[in-house]
């Protein structure tokens, strides 16, 4: 699965250890995430949606759609 | 960005889980050593003695079990998803190649009684290098 989340973390700024803190999880995973290399479960793909204050579908995007 | 340290914490709870992790196996392995020698060289099989070691032994084996639950728990969705992966493997190559070990010897193929240390050594090894591939895959 693909997401937008390296271009909304440059906007704000922030690093992959200010995203990870932001949604209390270890750097690699909010990297391996941020890679497409683990698709996050419901809940953390919605902690990602309300911290950038974006619904799911606008950060994760399903490539077999 | 607030910075509140959520990360921090999370690994601080992590790394205390694993501390208390590695007290409580180094207990239960040393209740090993002292229920499996203790009766041949310190008490001389007598059954009481060996009843207690045996109890020590059961209930820090179980204290270790309940603090390896609660490490799993403060892992986050990726960690323990590598760790449940090498888990699944260990337990998976332990029962495949320990059944076909212990088969060794009935069907003359070994000429000595297979050793469940050697199984356990694999099933360590197994462990470890499943979770430094989980780890590197996603690095």
């Amino acid at each position: 699965m693909k997401n937008r989340l390296k271009v909304l973390r440059a906007e704000r700024d922030w690093t992959q250890a200010d995203l990870a803190n932001a949604l209390a999880v270890s750097r690699q995973t909010a990297n391996a995430i941020e890679k497409g290399k683990f698709d996050p479960s419901l809940p953390l793909a919605f902690k990602i949606a309300k911290l950038f204050k974006l619904s799911v579908e606008e950060i994760f995007i399903d490539e077999q759609a | 960005m607030s910075n509140n340290h959520n990360e921090t914490i999370c690994s601080q709870e992590n790394g205390k889980y694993v501390k208390q992790l590695a007290l409580w196996t180094l207990a239960w392995l040393v209740s090993t050593v002292l229920l499996r020698f203790g009766a041949e060289y310190i008490w001389d099989f007598q059954a009481a003695y060996s009843i207690v070691a045996l109890t020590i032994h059961l209930v820090l084996g179980a204290a270790m079990i309940r603090v390896n639950v609660k490490h799993l728990s403060s892992l986050d969705e990726l960690q323990r998803k590598i760790t449940m992966d090498a888990m699944g493997i260990t337990l998976g190559i332990g029962l495949i190649a320990g059944i076909a070990y212990e088969q060794l010897e009935d069907i003359k193929l070994i000429p000595f009684e297979p050793e469940i240390g050697h199984l356990i050594m694999l099933m360590g090894i197994t462990y470890m290098v499943s979770i430094l591939i989980g780890n590197r895959k996603y690095k």
